[in-house]
């Protein structure tokens, strides 16, 4: 597993974007995915290369069709790695905590 | 072919045939298919003939079985797929959705392993409890295979 990969690929908001978007709505194709993306195709084309290599995104040809998907497996594998052995149950209520704070803080403004 | 609603893909440095019984035998899929949040581990139980049953059974001795469905196809050592239902709806095929594992030689070193699965919309419960569960089952898969022996254990609550 190569997590030089995995973070380089995931060091960059626009590609966090698409892979918000696949998780949204998984297989689209390029074109939808430009749709929602304001920078070129070639450049949409460019990140998804790198989340590709990355392992982060699988294709599957569907016909003419380039379809991607989002592959959790390789963020799996850093959580385990990086995340579940340390701590789990101080991270949980850390988080906890503090999704409590800004849902409160949400619904004053 | 339908589109799949999920794909996941991991690299496994092992060999296709290796692969192959790691997800056919059932001792070794007791060691890898555990999930921490479905408890024991699960077997798949089957003779793999085109049009057999297939049981997903708790290897715990209870016998319990919590997935069941047909094997569409047995293509050692590249393919396998089978369909995946509730033991309830076993006989009611419009609930019933695909899982197909692809295995390839990636490099010398590596194989691709793919596993699609499709047809999950006619059932959305299921949907959302096989999400979250396949990346686990995969990274235990390749745990398995690179280094002999499943997951090390969840750290005991304290």
């Amino acid at each position: 597993m190569n997590f030089d990969k995995v973070f380089k690929a995931l060091a960059d908001p626009g590609r966090r974007r698409l892979l918000d978007q696949l998780h949204a709505d998984n297989g689209q194709t390029l074109t939808a995915l430009c749709e929602h993306m304001d920078m070129t195709r070639q450049a949409v084309t460019q990140h998804l290369q790198l989340l590709e290599d990355a392992n982060l995104v699988a294709v599957v040809w569907q016909g003419r069709e380039k379809l991607h998907y989002l592959n959790p497996v390789p963020l799996h594998e850093m959580h385990t790695r990086w995340i579940a052995k340390f701590e789990r149950g101080r991270l949980d209520a850390l988080h906890d905590l503090k999704q409590k704070l800004e849902r409160n803080d949400n619904e004053k403004t | 072919m339908k589109k799949p609603d999920y794909v996941y893909v991991t690299y496994i440095a092992t060999t296709p045939e290796k692969l192959w019984e790691a997800i056919m035998d059932t001792n070794m899929m007791a060691q890898w298919w555990v999930d921490p949040k479905a408890g024991c581990a699960r077997v798949n139980v089957s003779d793999w003939k085109p049009g057999s049953p297939w049981a997903h059974t708790r290897a715990d001795g209870s016998g319990i079985v919590d997935i069941v469905g047909k094997v569409v196809e047995h293509t050692p050592p590249k393919r396998l797929v089978y369909t995946w239902a509730r033991p309830g709806d076993a006989e009611d095929e419009s609930k019933h959705s695909r899982v197909s594992f692809e295995i390839e030689q990636y490099t010398n070193e590596l194989v691709r392993l793919t596993v699609a699965h499709d047809d999950l919309a006619k059932d959305p419960k299921m949907l959302e409890g096989i999400s979250g569960g396949w990346p686990t089952i995969l990274s235990n898969l390749k745990t398995f295979l690179e280094t002999g022996h499943a997951l090390p254990k969840a750290p005991a609550a304290s």
